[in-house]
Parts: structure tokens; sequence; C-alpha cells
């Protein structure tokens, strides 16, 4: 991969770490507004639809029910799968990587005499970085979805799984418009942007032959594969051109038609606030005269088996790319996609990414969150975010070994804890240790005695080795004199 | 009633006048306390940040001291989350590893008597009203394991709008975590700054004089931070608002 590649992708393989990469997402102060409005007005909108839905509970039960049962026999439904895609004339790729995929790809794009292609919004191809294989073979590749425009022209990368062009507001959007589409003059409002992106996207439509998606769901029972969108361009690309490419997780397969009843309900309810997705497409195999004569899916594997094998890790696949939680989630508020490090971001990738790397990059991600468990409210297919996340954090202990000196730290603590004495000792040693750190506050002139209580006590304001973290935004209390326990036993003597 | 008080390491060591509180109002009740002088922790740090080997013998420990509990009160909503969503995953560790095979069914014996302090006043003995008298403008801090583990609802609000002279000003996203975490908070320090800071601009927009919470953990991060911009506003645990008496100072309630 070259320099320049490394600069404009998200590869969790070369990211820094979450808390790294934080520092300068929390610098930019645009960004986060961005952020912030962005996601308060998805979640007001999915709020709303959530709250007119009274069985939204039992839907959820059912969409993690078929997405578990579909999970512990994988291997039946892709086969019905790929059998059914096959006999309606469809051509069914297996691939065990992101390389191995872009390979296929390329192949069948230039075995279709591509020099371009266009693309629906697809988080698999983003995940295996699939335009820049492209690029490499001499077959541009044109995002149609407006927020993948968006990112492409501005030579961005995605930070959200819907809208990844969230931490971009109207103006900056403007500004790419303007530069990248060469337009002498362009209004702000959003019918202006959407209007030169349509103008700029009809030519491409019109002119390019070869189409590459991912899909939402594949339907085994059918052979079919399910994609919803909003705008339309999907739509586009998957009638147009002679040759589409579709590239999906092995995960994506559901059983039966039926089941889109559950998944089409969820789906644009959390993911955008919609009753229902304004375009919802399914296409079956090759039918003559109407859409695509050559159609191949690539089902890519990329970890996701190493991920199944682990039964408290599995629920992990269940998901089904609405970004909810990531919307609702309070780091990703203040941090937005980019510091993930990884095309998935928020809850879902800080437990996704780390598993499809085999946790040998990533392993920051798992700490990236404070449980507060907003991200497992919100999942409409009931994916225990925290419970992973603990999970994965295990793992990474176990890794790192015993030497670690966090590893350490805790040990000594839990060997505190195992024994009133020792804890009794430690409570003694601490309220020594502090004395050199503690400063006596100045009272707060002009305040009112009860509010100012705790003005004229005793406070740490700085604190050494990794306890600093704590004191770079937050003064602490010293230890009172008395515990809890000691206080107990005079009482009662 | 019997009441078997897990204080919960932390508060034991930085919060004492919460433990105090509670006894205060347990016993105002009617109530007699216990304390079992062989409590430590319950192991949540440990087993959230990744050291469940560790965090294994504290659950085993917890189970030893208070399974004979009638009914066992914590003042901390993340502690008796730490019990309800892992215990029973960590007795069966302990178990699966050629330990006490008997901890899976003590476990799932004693989690139904043990409660959160605002939940046993709530749901266990049904009170909203437990004669407190609390002359202050206050904002209420919904942590995330009372609000989504717990499923406190609004039970702690319900305690706290019956404390007389009591004003309960609400606060803006209240839902919203702020940022403490656990070891997230020094693990992640600038994130963890930066939701806090959130939270600080939503408490001072309430005016009121003190935020309070079912969990010290929360509120000694927001007290950090209260203190560091000197904002002139402070925390207090939801316990030594409702062990306030008419006719004491703060300072003698907090005896």
């Amino acid at each position: 991969m070259s320099e320049t590649m490394h600069d404009s992708t998200l590869d969790p393989r070369i990211a820094p770490s979450f808390p790294q990469a934080a520092k300068a997402s929390l610098r930019d102060a645009q960004l986060r507004a961005n952020v912030r409005r962005a996601t308060d007005t998805i979640q007001a909108k999915r709020r709303k639809l959530v709250e007119e839905k009274k069985d939204w509970q039992e839907l959820r039960e059912s969409a993690r029910q078929i997405r578990a049962h579909v999970l512990d026999h994988l291997h039946v439904y892709l086969e019905e799968f790929e059998s059914n895609f096959t006999r309606a004339g469809g051509h069914v790729h297996w691939a065990r990587n992101d390389q191995e995929a872009r390979e296929i790809v390329v192949v069948i794009a230039k075995e279709a005499g591509a020099d371009e292609v266009i693309k629906i919004k697809s988080m698999t191809t983003e995940e295996i970085h699939l335009n820049g294989a492209l690029e490499a073979a001499g077959i541009h590749a044109y995002e149609t979805d407006l927020a993948e425009l968006i990112i492409q022209l501005g030579h961005d990368r995605p930070s959200h799984i819907v809208v990844p062009a969230l931490h971009k507001n109207r103006a900056q959007i403007r500004e790419i418009f303007l530069r990248e589409m060469h337009l002498p003059e362009l209004g702000e409002n959003p019918a202006d942007l959407a209007e030169a992106a349509r103008r700029f996207l009809r030519e491409k439509f019109l002119r390019v032959r070869t189409a590459v998606s991912g899909a939402n769901f594949l339907i085994a029972e059918t052979g079919g594969i399910c994609i919803v969108e909003s705008e339309g361009n999907g739509r586009m690309c998957l009638t147009l051109p002679e040759t589409l490419i579709s590239v999906v997780g092995i995960e994506k397969v559901i059983p039966r038609f039926d089941d889109l009843e559950v998944f089409l309900q969820v789906l644009a309810r959390s993911a955008t606030g919609e009753r229902m997705n304004p375009y919802n497409s399914i296409w079956s195999g090759v039918t003559p005269g109407d859409g695509p004569r050559n159609m191949h899916v690539v089902l890519l594997d990329n970890a996701r088996t190493n991920v199944l094998a682990d039964g408290e890790g599995r629920q992990t696949l269940q998901c089904i790319r609405c970004a909810a939680c990531q919307n609702a989630c309070p780091v990703y508020r203040q941090t937005g996609g980019h510091a993930y490090g990884s095309v998935y971001a928020g809850p879902i990738g800080a437990i996704l990414t780390p598993q499809m790397m085999e946790m040998r990059h990533g392993e920051s991600l798992p700490y990236a969150s404070s449980l507060c468990g907003a991200c497992y409210e919100v999942c409409p297919v009931k994916i225990n975010i925290p419970e992973v996340l603990i999970h994965l954090r295990n793992k990474v202990v176990e890794q790192k070994g015993w030497y670690a000196p966090e590893a350490l730290a805790m040990k000594a603590m839990a060997s505190v804890f195992r024994s009133e004495r020792r804890l009794r000792a430690a409570q003694r040693l601490a309220r020594m240790g502090q004395r050199p750190l503690a400063r006596k506050d100045l009272p707060i002139v002009g305040q009112d005695s009860h509010a100012g209580l705790d003005s004229g006590s005793d406070w740490i304001k700085w604190l050494p080795g990794i306890f600093g973290g704590w004191t770079q935004t937050r003064d602490l209390r010293v230890i009172p004199r008395e515990s809890f326990r000691e206080w107990w036993e005079k009482r009662r003597v | 009633m019997r009441v078997t008080l897990f204080i919960a390491c932390y508060n034991d060591t930085l919060f004492p006048e919460t433990g105090k509180a509670v006894v205060r109002v347990l016993e105002r009740l009617g109530h007699t306390v216990e304390f079992p002088a062989g409590q430590t922790c319950c192991g949540q740090m440990h087993w959230n940040t990744g050291y469940q080997e560790e965090a294994l013998p504290l659950v085993a420990r917890f189970v030893e001291q208070f399974e004979h509990a009638e009914a066992v009160v914590v003042p901390s909503s993340s502690c008796v989350a730490m019990m309800r969503e892992h215990y029973a995953l960590a007795a069966e560790r302990i178990a699966h590893d050629g330990g006490d095979g008997s901890l899976v069914e003590r476990v799932a014996a004693l989690l139904p008597r043990v409660w959160e302090f605002t939940e046993f006043l709530t749901k266990k003995l049904g009170l909203t009203n437990v004669g407190a008298y609390y002359p202050h403008r206050v904002t209420y801090h919904a942590s995330c394991h009372g609000l989504r583990n717990l499923g406190l609802g609004d039970g702690p609000e319900k305690l706290l709008k019956a404390v007389s002279g009591l004003e309960l000003v609400s606060l803006e996203r209240v839902e919203q975590c702020c940022g403490f975490g656990g070891t997230f908070a020094v693990k992640n320090a600038d994130v963890s700054g930066a939701m806090l800071e959130e939270k600080l601009q939503a408490v001072l927009k309430t005016g009121a004089e003190e935020c309070t919470a079912c969990d010290n953990s929360c509120l000694m991060h927001i007290n950090g931070g209260l203190h560091r911009m000197r904002a002139g506003v402070r925390t207090i645990h939801i316990a030594e608002i409702l062990a306030g008496e008419a006719g004491t100072t703060e300072s003698e309630n907090a005896r």
C-alpha cells in the first residue's frame, strides 16, 4: 500500500490507538458540532417512530432470534442461497479475505471490459478497500450515494455506517462540490446540492455499464438479494448496467422472504428514522430484457468465521448495519467516526473491528466505551454490545500477559480486595500517601455557605502516572480520615 | 426488617458519609442494619476492565459474606448491575474451572435479595416519602447502570420529590452518560473529559445548588469537574439527601 493510501484509508492495521486518534477529533469543534447535530436529528426521528410501534420489543426479539438462528446454521443457508441464486442465472464467488474479494471483483470487471464502475453505498466494499484496488487496475469507481459522493470528491473517509459524510455540514459540502465538479456557482440549500449531485451522477448512470454494490440481505429461500436505500441511486445501479457485482458478508443471509417483514421494519426505523425505506430493491438472478445480464455475488468471509467460532463474540454478526448504536453512543458523539480507525465506527465497530482483526489490531477499541449501555438499548437485533466489549477486554488482557504494568496493578488491587486486613491497610496507606498531593482549597468568594460546602477542604489537583488521566480535567477530593467501616465499628462499641 | 449493608469499596474508602446516611435512613424507617466486616469489593472494576480471573474470588467472597442476609442493600447501582449482569456467568466460570460448583445455585438464590438503595425503598418497601427534609435546589443525574441495567425508572425522582423543602429541577439529556465509565475515565481521559464537559453544562444550566445520583462514582467525576471549574455547585449522594431531617444542618445530617 502506498503512503498516500495510508493517509486516506481507515485501516485498523495502521491506525493509531483510539485515545490517541480521539485527541485530534476532539480538537475539531466543527466536526463535533456536525456530529452532534446529525446524530440528535436521526435519534429524534428514530425515537418517534419506535414509540409509535407498540410491538417494538417483540419485533426486536424476532429480529434477534432470526439472526441468531441464521448464525447457528450459517452453512445451511449460505448453500441454499448459492444454489438458488445460481439456478436463477447468477454467479456466486467465495472470498476468504479482503484480498481475494478485491481480486475477484477486478477480474469480473475486466472481463466485462469495464474501465469504470458505478457504486451503490456499501460498507463491505469500504471494508475491503475496493476502490483503491479498482483504481490500481485502471478502473475508476464512481460513488453514487450522495454522502459517499461527498466523501469521494472530498478525498475523505466515511465516519458513519449509514450517513458516511455526517461529519460534514452543508457549507463544507458546497465547497467540495464547487471545487470538484468545477461549478461556477452553487447555492447552499439541500435542494441545490442534491441537484448538483444529480446532474453529476446522471451522466454516469447512463454511460457506465458495470455496477458494484453491497447488500442488506441475502434471501436463502429465493436466492434473492435485497438492498434498501433512500435516494434511488441504488435502483439506477441495479437496473441500468449490464454487469452487477455484489460484495456481501457471509453473515448477511436470512432464511425466508417473509423474514423481510421483520427486518424492513426494524432497519428503516433504526437507521434513518423512517417507517420504510423509500427504495426497496430485490433481485433474484437474471431476467432477459430486464436489468443486468451478468450478476455476480462475492461472498466475503474476511475473519467472520473466526467471530462465528467465538460463542460470546458471535452475536456481533447479528448486526444489520443500521448504525443506531453510533447515533446513541455518547463516545461517538464526541469523537465522530474517524477516531475508531476502521470503516466500522462507534460501538459496533468497537466490537467488530478487533474481532475481524483477530485481536491483532484495534485492541484499544473495546475500551472506547463507558459501558453506558445506550447502544444495546437501541440495537434492533439486541446485540449486547457492553457484554461483548467486556468479553473482548478480557481477551486483550490475556494477550498482554501478567507482567504488563496495568496487569500487575490490577492483580495487586485484587489481592487487597481478597482480604479485609489488606483492605484496611491499603485504606490507611492511601490516606498517608495522598498527603503530599493534597492542597487546601481557597473558599470561593461571594459564595453562600451551603453551595460552598466543599471549598475550604483538601483536594488533589495532580496525580502521577496512569491516574494523571483523572486530574487532567477533574479534581479529586482527599480520602476522608475515617472509612465507613471504622465509623461503624466505633458506633457499635 | 434485618437489612445487610454492602457499602461498596469506594464508598467505604472515599464516601463514608453516604454509608452513614443509608444507616440513618434505614434505622429511621425502623429497620435493623448489619454490616459484615469481611466485605470488600463486588469485583466490577476487574470484571469490566477485562480482569475477569481476578474478579472471580471477589464474586465468591461476596456470596459467602451475604448469602444469609434477609435483604442486601447497596448504595451503588453499578455494583448491583455487576451482580445482576455478570455474577451468574462468573459463578459458572468458577464451577467450570474446577472451583466451587455450588456457587451457581447460591448466586441465583442470593440475587433476588440484593437491592440498590433507592430500589429497596421504592420497590421492596413501597415507599416514596421517607420523611426527609432538605431545603435545597437539586438536580438528579440518572446513572447509566441504574437507568438501563436496573431499570430504576423515576423511582429516585419520586423519592426526591417527596422530600420536604427540596426543589427538584430536571437535567437536560438526563439519559446521557456523564463519561465516568470506571477505568474509561483514565484510559480515555480526553473523551471522558469531553463527555463530562457536556454534563457539567447541563448541570449548570439547571441553576441547582447540588447534583445528586444513586452512584458516587459518577458523582466523583462530576464533582471533580465542577470543582476544577470552581462552579460553586457540588454533588451529593441521594442517600445523604434522604437522610436530611428538619432542625439539623447539613454537617449534622452527614454525621
